[in-house]
């Protein structure tokens, strides 16, 4: 019956629970404490998109957890808001538990009080009562309880603190006898005359909604509960008249709408003011003081670049040591392998594929990539935990405007330089679906964590290679930061560039918020990252690689003629590969990197391998020397940086694309835009640089 | 009474909601986060590029562009 809301029973005896929230209120790390299981939880509004379930056990008895999208109302004015309450409404969650913010309690009343309009199972949860508290905030829980007639928990949930209550008070809910709200006189008549025609629970609310000319409310009735139509046609005609006789009393649908809603928040104000007492009047100074610095006229675009790239450099110098140790230490047992192959007198064959195609991959995509990721990634959780990055995009925001996108779209570029598909999904947070298209097509220019090591590699090799240690690392953030900076220019130059052609329109207005600063919990966030990110996208890496070496290998090492297979295909591609200053096997790994971009390095190197002596790699010097062999200049160096950041996005992506926007064109036209404007600005590039004579 | 469009207020200022001269999804999103007629809501700060700006509204803080503040008519405080 619910094709975007199953529940998975076990059996007849679980108990449901609905978990209801705004965004950015804990409501996640509610979740996740209750039932262990891993959901990540992020500090900007709307991160919660999809709906999770998990279950825990209580007193020998199964409770399974719904974690609802993070909303402010159940007006349904999104797909968000829209799934949260047909959830509450129509698949009757045994118990509706609302998790609200301490710090902001009166803004989350609202849904509060919403909430209870629809269902009398309810359970308010207060979180973040220590944040509360640091603040001098104090809230009368009992006394929040008795005005709501429902049962209140006070919990700080990142602390486990309270949650031990909360599974207790849910287990033990029965009947409550919550507060009744009551509209104008003209509404009330109008509600009684659409109620008759009901047989629901909740037809109270059901008959508000449909005066209210809820056209999705009608939708879902239609789909969840089973009319006679020739009922149906009689509740569609109370309606119209109903609606008919508010105008008549100068009530139109606006003013209708306005009055609803005033109710509920006025409602709200006076409950917040009979039980939030602060204790001191300037309760969130710092947080007013840090945005004055991090968002300030003057300082606000430097300190935001600062910070990034503070975090580059502590990942490109950090990432230094252990990636040599960590590629010593695999190309040492390398040498193990090799011997152990000639003791077991195995055909050349064998070794060679296994050893130098399948290990060799395998240990380049480990040695380079893990160590970035296990700095990036916390680092980066952090900046994310503090809430810092809804700022990032409260800052650019009116540089979208002029691009006619979202501001959102600066939250969904940042998860991309986690990963493209994370911040492709991310992009369900913009409501306009013309900006969402927007910042779908254009994730792709953020440069992600399967790519920015490449850059790193490369830039250190060909451009501050010289240089002694402290500065070269210095240089290297700079230089990667100019990068980065370009994939910004570019995602804003093409989203005008689109919003003017294939997806032309006004840039739709919207809201952000800016949730308080939080202290972030830097053991909790290396855990999270290491577990759920690192290793999750090294797997990843290193799944693909493996049979990737394997296929290369095979191209390299079969012949057809008097040259192999990749040869042939190298050859094939040089000319035009020529054209953007890159070579066959560039672009052969390129394009065979298609799976996972982490691997197109591995395979330039193996290309190159196989035609020619092989010798050890375990440092950059030696790589770089191998690729200047090869005919690399400055200018190669600079166009494999750019198509880099400018091609087609990686496999994984394009999947999520495809699942996002329910749409092959789309997800072609997502290809094609990066790898277009990728081939033209190398192919510029190019042009001038020989033009000149430079090289 | 001095009616004015919010986005004429300066920073650090008060100003109480009198009138939303937006219909559709953005009037009723604005209603949602408490924009209802005669709350008092404080300027805190522009953006480096001066919009949006960032306004506390029932102790939240919200940043609004100007396509919007232009159209919320307020009373000065």
């Amino acid at each position: 019956m619910f094709d975007n809301i199953k529940v998975n029973k076990k059996s007849g005896n679980d108990i449901v629970i609905a978990l209801a929230g705004n965004p950015n209120v804990g409501k996640s790390t509610v979740f996740n404490e209750l039932t262990g299981l891993n959901q990540h939880t992020g500090n900007w509004p709307g991160k919660t998109v999809s709906i999770a379930q998990g279950n825990y056990v209580y007193n020998e008895k199964n409770f399974i957890l719904v974690d609802l999208p993070g909303t402010y109302s159940l007006m349904a004015n999104s797909a968000e808001e829209e799934v949260a309450r047909d959830f509450i409404c129509f698949a009757n969650p045994d118990v509706t538990v609302v998790v609200v913010d301490a710090t902001c309690l009166e803004r989350n009343l609202n849904l509060v009080l919403q909430t209870i309009e629809i269902t009398s199972h309810v359970i308010v949860c207060v979180n973040l009562m220590d944040e509360a508290k640091r603040k001098k905030i104090e809230i009368d829980l009992v006394k929040l309880s008795s005005l709501l007639g429902v049962p209140v928990i006070g919990t700080s949930a990142n602390k486990g603190k309270g949650l031990e209550e909360l599974m207790k008070t849910i287990d033990e809910l029965n009947n409550t006898n919550p507060i009744s709200i009551k509209y104008d006189s003209i509404i009330e008549e109008e509600i009684k005359q659409v109620e008759k025609e009901l047989k629901n629970v909740n037809k109270r609310w059901l008959s508000l909604k449909l005066i209210d000319g809820d056209e999705k409310l009608l939708e879902s009735i239609n789909k969840y509960i089973n009319f006679e139509s020739s009922k149906y046609n009689e509740l569609l005609k109370i309606i119209e008249a109903s609606k008919n006789n508010l105008l008549l009393k100068g009530m139109d649908k606006n003013k209708l709408r306005d009055k609803i809603v005033s109710r509920i928040i006025k409602l709200s104000e006076i409950i917040s003011k009979k039980v939030v007492s602060f204790k001191t009047k300037e309760y969130n100074s710092r947080d007013r003081k840090l945005d004055k610095i991090l968002t300030s006229k003057l300082f606000g675009i430097p300190i935001m670049f600062a910070l990034l790239g503070l975090v580059f450099y502590i990942t490109i110098a950090g990432a230094n040591l252990p990636s040599s140790i960590i590629a010593n230490f695999l190309f040492g047992i390398e040498n193990y392998l090799t011997d152990f192959f000639i003791w077991l007198k195995t055909p050349e064959w064998i070794h060679s594929v296994l050893v130098l195609g399948i290990y060799r991959t395998v240990a380049w995509v480990i040695a380079v990539m893990l160590p970035p990721m296990a700095i990036f990634f916390p680092l980066f959780t952090i900046l994310e935990d503090l809430g810092y990055l809804p700022r990032i995009a409260f800052n650019l925001d009116k540089l979208f405007k002029k691009a006619c996108a979202c501001g959102k779209q600066a939250l969904t570029m940042c998860m991309g330089f986690g990963c493209n598909a994370v911040g492709v999904t991310g992009c369900r947070i913009i409501d306009s679906p013309r900006e969402r298209l927007i910042a779908i097509i254009t994730n792709n220019f953020v440069p992600c964590n399967g790519r920015f090591p490449t850059l790193i590699a490369i830039i250190t090799m060909f451009f501050t290679g010289i240089f002694a240690s402290p500065f070269q690392s210095l240089l290297s953030t700079l230089i990667l930061t100019g990068v980065i900076v370009l994939g910004i220019i570019m995602t804003l130059l093409v989203s005008k560039i689109l919003s003017k052609t294939i997806l032309k329109g006004v840039p739709s207005t919207f809201t952000l918020e800016l949730p308080p600063y939080r202290k972030p919990q830097i053991g909790k966030i290396i855990v999270r990252s290491i577990f759920n990110r690192t290793l999750f996208v090294l797997g990843r890496a290193v799944l693909i690689a493996a049979p990737a070496g394997l296929v290369i290998w095979i191209l390299a090492n079969i012949n057809i003629g008097n040259i192999s297979i990749l040869s042939h295909c190298s050859n094939l591609l040089n000319p035009f590969a020529y054209l953007i200053g890159l070579d066959g096997y560039i672009l052969m790994a390129f394009i065979l990197g298609f799976p996972a971009n982490e691997i197109v390095v591995p395979i330039i190197i193996m290309c190159y391998m196989s035609t020619g002596n092989i010798i050890e790699l375990d440092n950059l010097t030696e790589l770089k020397a191998l690729l200047i062999d090869n005919g690399w200049t400055w200018l190669t160096a600079i166009n494999v940086m750019l198509f880099s950041l400018m091609h087609w996005p990686c496999g994984t992506t394009c999947l999520t694309i495809k699942k996002e926007t329910q749409s092959w064109k789309w997800t072609i036209i997502s290809f094609l835009v990066p790898t277009i404007i990728g081939i033209i600005v190398c192919f510029v590039v190019v042009s001038i640089v020989r033009l000149l004579g430079l090289i | 009474m001095n009616v004015k469009p919010l986005l004429e207020i300066p920073v650090n200022k008060k100003a109480k909601i009198k009138e939303i001269m937006i219909d559709g999804p953005i009037r009723r999103r604005l209603l949602d986060l408490g924009l209802i007629e005669d709350t008092v809501i404080e300027v805190l700060q522009k953006s480096p590029f001066g919009d949006p700006i960032a306004y506390s509204i029932r102790g939240a803080v919200i940043a609004l562009r100007s396509e919007i503040t232009s159209k919320i008519l307020i009373e000065t405080v």
